[in-house]
């Protein structure tokens, strides 16, 4: 996983030799097997299905090889002997099979999709499920495009291979063998003389096949690379036409873009190439076959029919050999989109509920870190015997520079990561003996990002309580000052955010954000930099909203906007994850410290 | 009355919307042109293949009729030659065909994906800010690949299917016209069946199309925003939202499927029962003398030979359906006007002095209410105009107007008294450096990032931006210098980092002018001094435009505009503005004044010292 996503690193410079060779190689040869294991449990769900299809499928080969054989008994039995009756009967007994055939075949196809997209549905569910309880250190270290193809174009990639690709796969080696033991069955020696280019076939197939799964891999791994470059160009758009640089990147994308052409012409030419060597094989069958056939009847030891029959036989042995040869290249890719799914899905969940893991009852709000040690990495760590005691109801501003792991505390109280050494207690509990559910809708966090969903502004707002009525939404709107901005607006509460907030600004989408919080009614609310992306003349409005949202919640504010801080019950300032100094505005601005001299340098103002 | 005229206007939608989908057909058979030398290979290769795979039914019907008949070992021997050959001639063309029609397909969907990305870059922001980013992704990747398929696995397969079934009756009615005539019972009765599974395929596909994006967004945006998420414990609401997609989008597959699923077997016994009939009336013939049972052999032989097209009929149809709607989806894109081009004859805008007029301008996106009204401001080369105002003024889109992102719906803005949109909007945008709100950052090294502007700037160059961007030092503590990666998958930056890396970016291309956006302030205190040192570095000497929000910004600058809804209510300096108590001076006390003091304190501890031994200290 990790791997993988550092490939495409060096894309720009070193893409040919780094990550379009490198970005799917990493695909370890036994994936067959590993993907045929994970993938059991998924078909094992659904086995009535698959077992009814599979024997649909049996009973459709045996109709459909029926076929020609009937049709040779007509020609030799009847219409060699003049026996119109015969004739006759054959005729129906034929449009009974032909009419089984075709419902066989439409209750196998279907009983097939049917598994197919449920075991689809489930694994993009698990899949999906997976992630949300993954913790963020994860979503730290991934890129959600790269997450996101997984669950997109890979699923899709299965799915045309569970829909048609595989069905037909299976159907055409059950109608293999139906072929060969049919072809048996009318004649040893001429069915065995027939299979004798069979190791030749085999022995030209393997060698191809090498050839084909490498040059398919590389396909595979330019795409992804093309459709890289598209998703950033395209998100970077703005920045491309006010650098006026639409030239170079059209340049730029133009070679990807034709590495990816000439990658997928080499693959299809080394795919085509099989179609000739079934094709020869099958005519040396044929030849052998007429050649023998025919010495055998001129001789009277075989009938016309018979020969007539096999030929239609061997014409039909190989038809599922080229739909094999040519549904190959789909097996390949849906191994690999497996195999990249069942990643994911293994992914270690590292932050789980303790079996028995209590629900955290209603909680006052009081807030400690006792001794706590944490660094994302554990070698590296950002807080180092940390304490700190929040009583309920109280507002502790924490400031320092970046890096100083301010954020860091943030998280840990909501339990996004968890601590190496010491606790984190709320009221008492130790956050990791609650459930997490229990604990964080308990707690409120502010982001510097508001990040908003797509959808109307009530529902967004809503988000923080899912069973609030419209005036309660309103209410909250009003209490932080932005009911009369979204009255405003033409659609008003039923206004729709489109993709990231971007038809509102900064200010506006963290003020929703903050209604959004206030709504849900934590005891204990974070503010992570929640002020620092509104502008300055927005300041006046959060000021107030801010009063309203920390009254009566013991609040961790993480702000540089002296506002916010000064009227702090405890302002902590944090240095190289400890605290250094600690005390009201006031008390710090007398012992004329850092906090005095961060003020002096300006703190961003207001 | 009514359904009468309604039943018309259905008929005549259902008739036009038949020959809108006919012309996408005919565009996307016209990306063929340029490839028309493959697209023939391929063509004769496939009549050609077909063609000798035709022959060899009649090769054996002939050793049958002939050879085992007179059991001539030569004539046997001879055929089993002749089978060989052909077979291999048509194993060559079945390789020509192969290789040629997916050459094709991807030279297509190459000049698809080149078309749709330089189309992409000309279009205005107009454009998108409407547009979702997965949106045009889909295009981009789904689309194409639908349209990629389709030139193979449709087109040509069905091209196929259409030659072999001509010849196949040409060939049927030498052997035996009355069989023939029998045969071709079965056309009409496969034509309507696939026309009828088509039509209803393709509100079930557009369904699929359009309910898999949706998921998309889903997706999209749960994964993007888990740390709301996870803030709020709304993982379960999250994961009931995508199953109720996911459902949906499972439910409408499986309508498909299940059409596919009948449809496709009922064409096989379409196909097979004529065969049945064949054998049967031939049979009758054939006992009556009235047909050698070398030819029964040979028609049953040729009719098992359409088995292939009409099994793949389905598929074709599917693929039919998809390349239509990756088809429109695609058109659409490409005929979407940029609302903003050059004029004709533009010229190139050249040395520029900086002089930069609005003149009445004003502004609205798409049909919207005006946000800018009769805005006039004259900057002189070389001045700081400052545009303050509360949230949703207007200040942004004003920087907005000057690089021609958007158009002004009346007035017009001039630069050394040419008009904006006289001139190449290449010209125009290298001479107005932007630094915005978002910085964006692209997956590439620190040093490609910079110079993203420049193609051919050199290691001085950026360096020297970088420090006059404040961000040398920052730089070169890198553990890869300037060759770090950073963006998404690399070095993550913080906001004021970003916005250096904006000001170096923009600094490079030495515009003339500056267009800043500084009103936001998501940046720590550390990087505050320094940026506010970046700006003063990079404005002096160039006519600059900024929403500011720094008061030492607004003190320096040439001439402050309060702006409040879309319109300037106020226009002076620092000095002249605040003793007239309006606007300017109101905003001044609620968010400037402490500044002031604070500048004063400044100065008077000389807090960078200070602030530097405190972290030394710290440090050790």
């Amino acid at each position: 996983m990790k791997q993988s996503s550092y490939t495409i690193h060096g894309r720009r410079n070193r893409w040919r030799e780094n990550s379009l060779e490198g970005a799917d190689e990493n695909v370890s040869k036994k994936f067959d097997w590993y993907v045929i294991k994970k993938f059991g449990p998924y078909v094992g769900r659904y086995k009535g299905w698959t077992l009814v299809s599979v024997a649909l499928m049996l009973l459709y080969t045996v109709l459909n090889l029926a076929n020609p054989f009937l049709i040779g008994v007509a020609i030799d039995q009847f219409i060699g002997h003049n026996d119109l009756r015969g004739l006759a009967i054959t005729g129906i007994v034929l449009i009974i099979v032909n009419v089984l055939m075709w419902q066989a075949q439409y209750w196998q196809v279907w009983s097939m999709s049917w598994a197919g997209q449920q075991i689809l549905y489930n694994l993009s569910s698990d899949m999906f499920t997976h992630l949300q309880s993954l913790s963020l250190s994860f979503y730290d270290r991934t890129q959600i495009g790269r997450v996101m193809s997984r669950l997109q174009s890979d699923i899709d990639v299965l799915e045309s291979m569970l829909s048609s690709g595989l069905l037909s796969m299976l159907g055409s080696l059950v109608s293999l063998v139906g072929i060969i033991i049919a072809m048996l069955a009318m004649n040893v020696t001429l069915a065995l003389l027939s299979f004798t280019v069979l190791p030749i076939m085999f022995v030209i197939a393997a060698f191809w096949q090498r050839f084909a799964q490498r040059s398919f891999r590389r396909t595979r791994a330019a795409i992804s690379v093309v459709n890289a470059t598209l998703q950033e160009n395209i998100t970077g758009m703005r920045v491309i036409q006010s650098l006026a640089r639409e030239e170079r990147n059209r340049d730029e994308f133009d070679e990807l873009n034709a590495y990816n052409r000439d990658t997928n012409l080499e693959a299809s030419r080394i795919a085509a190439l099989i179609l000739p060597l079934v094709e020869v094989v099958a005519a040396m069958a044929i030849a052998i076959t007429v050649l023998y056939g025919g010495v055998l009847v001129s001789q009277g030891s075989l009938k016309v029919g018979v020969l007539v029959a096999f030929t239609l036989y061997i014409n039909r042995f190989f038809d599922p050999i080229r739909e094999i040869s040519q549904q190959y290249s789909q097996l390949q890719r849906a191994g690999v989109a497996a195999e990249r799914i069942f990643q994911i899905l293994e992914t270690p969940v590292e932050i789980k509920d303790k079996p028995g893991a209590e629900e955290l009852p209603q909680i006052h709000g009081e807030v400690e870190f006792r001794d706590v040690t944490f660094g994302y990495n554990r070698d590296l760590p950002v807080l180092r015997d940390f304490n700190l005691h929040m009583k309920a109801g109280q507002t502790v501003a924490i400031v320092g520079p970046t890096g100083a792991g301010k954020s860091t505390i943030a998280g840990l109280l909501a339990r996004f990561y968890d601590i190496q050494q010491g606790s984190v207690l709320v009221d008492g509990h130790d956050v990791r003996d609650v459930t997490q559910h229990s604990l964080r809708s308990q707690i409120g966090v502010v982001l510097q990002e508001p990040f908003l969903f797509t959808g109307t502004i009530r529902d967004n707002i809503r988000y923080g309580r899912l069973e609030a009525a419209d005036e309660e939404v309103a209410e909250a709107a009003r209490a932080v000052g932005v009911h009369d901005l979204i009255t405003q607006l033409p659609e008003g509460y039923d206004t729709l955010i489109r993709e990231r907030g971007r038809n509102l600004s900064v200010g506006q989408r963290q003020l929703i954000s903050f209604a959004r919080a206030l709504l849900a009614d934590p005891r204990i609310l974070i503010l992570d930099e929640a002020t620092a992306n509104i502008d300055t003349f927005t300041e006046l409005l959060v000021q107030q909203a801010l009063k309203r949202l920390l009254h009566g919640r013991t609040a961790l504010v993480i702000a540089h906007r002296l506002s916010t801080i000064k009227g702090a019950d405890n302002i902590v300032v944090l240095q190289g994850g400890r605290i250094v100094e600690q005390g009201t505005h006031a008390e710090l601005l007398q012992r004329n410290g850092i906090y005095a001299s961060l003020y002096a340098m300006g703190f961003r103002h207001t | 009355m009514i359904s009468p005229k309604r039943e018309t206007s259905k008929v005549l939608m259902a008739l036009d919307s038949w020959k809108a989908n006919l012309l996408i057909f005919i565009r996307i058979i016209g990306l063929l042109r340029p490839h028309w030398v493959p697209t023939l290979g391929a063509v004769i290769s496939m009549v050609l293949s077909t063609g000798f795979a035709l022959i060899v039914p009649w090769l054996l019907a002939w050793v049958i009729d002939t050879g085992l008949r007179h059991g001539q070992f030569s004539s046997l021997l001879l055929a089993t030659g002749a089978i060989l050959v052909t077979s291999s001639l048509r194993g060559l063309c079945a390789y020509g065909q192969g290789y040629l029609s997916q050459a094709v397909s991807n030279l297509v969907a190459y000049d698809l994906r080149n078309r749709l990305y330089d189309h992409l870059q000309t279009l205005s922001f107009s454009f998108h800010d409407e547009a979702e980013t997965g949106q045009l992704m889909s295009r981009l990747t789904v689309d194409i690949e639908a349209v990629r398929n389709f030139i193979p696995l449709g087109l040509l397969r069905g091209l196929v299917a259409l030659v072999t079934f001509s010849a196949v009756t040409v060939i049927l009615f030498r052997l035996d016209w009355h069989l023939a005539m029998v045969t071709l019972i079965c056309l009409p009765i496969l034509v309507l069946l696939s026309v009828q599974v088509g039509r209803r395929l393709r509100p079930i596909w557009s369904g699929v199309q359009n309910e898999t994006g949706a998921l998309g967004t889903v997706m999209q945006e749960s994964l993007s925003g888990m740390r709301v998420v996870k803030a709020f414990a709304r993982e379960d609401f999250e994961i009931a939202k995508y199953e109720a997609k996911n459902r949906e989008v499972r439910e409408l597959n499986m309508g498909a499927m299940r059409l596919s699923a009948w449809n496709q077997p009922l064409m096989v016994l379409v196909l097979n029962v004529v065969t049945v009939v064949i054998v049967w009336i031939g049979g009758i013939a054939v006992i009556g003398h009235q047909l050698s049972l070398g030819v029964l052999v040979a028609v049953t032989q040729y009719i098992l030979l359409l088995g292939t097209p009409v099994r793949s009929f389905g598929y074709m149809v599917t693929w039919f359906m998809r390349g239509l709607s990756g088809g429109i989806r695609i058109f659409g894109v490409l005929d979407t006007q940029p609302t903003i081009t050059d004029a004709p004859g533009a010229k190139a805008l050249k040395h520029v002095k900086g002089h930069v007029r609005f003149e009445n301008v004003s502004f609205a996106y798409g049909n919207g209410r005006e946000v800018l009204q009769d805005i006039t401001i004259d900057a002189q080369p070389g001045q700081i105009i400052a545009i303050l105002g509360a949230t949703g003024s207007g200040k942004s889109t004003i920087l907005h107007l000057l690089p021609r992102f958007y158009e002004a719906t009346s007035g017009r803005v001039t630069i050394d008294g040419q008009d904006i949109r006289k001139v190449t909007q290449t010209s125009l945008r290298r001479n107005v450096g932007l630094v915005l709100q978002d910085v964006f950052l692209f997956n590439a090294t620190l040093r490609d990032n910079i110079a993203y502007g420049v193609a051919s700037a050199t290691d001085e160059q950026i360096i020297a931006a970088a420090k006059v961007a404040r961000l040398h030092d920052f730089a070169i503590g890198l553990p890869d210098g300037y060759d770090t990666w950073v963006g998404e998958r690399g070095v993550t930056l913080s906001g004021g980092q970003k916005q250096r890396v904006a000001i170096a970016r923009t600094l490079l291309l030495n515009p003339r002018i500056l267009v800043l956006d500084d009103s936001t302030s998501s940046v720590d205190m550390e990087t505050e001094y320094l940026i506010q040192q970046a700006l003063d570095a990079v404005m002096r000497g160039r006519t600059t435009f900024v929403v500011a929000s720094r008061l030492r910004t607004i003190k320096n600058a040439d001439k402050i505009m309060v702006l409040e809804k879309g319109r300037i209510v106020e226009r002076g300096t620092h000095e002249t503005l605040l003793p007239q108590g309006g606007p300017y001076a109101q905003l001044y006390d609620l968010q400037l004044r402490e500044q002031e003091e604070f500048e004063a304190r400044m100065l008077a501890s000389s807090p960078e010292q200070q602030w530097n031994e405190e972290k030394r200290e710290a440090v050790r």
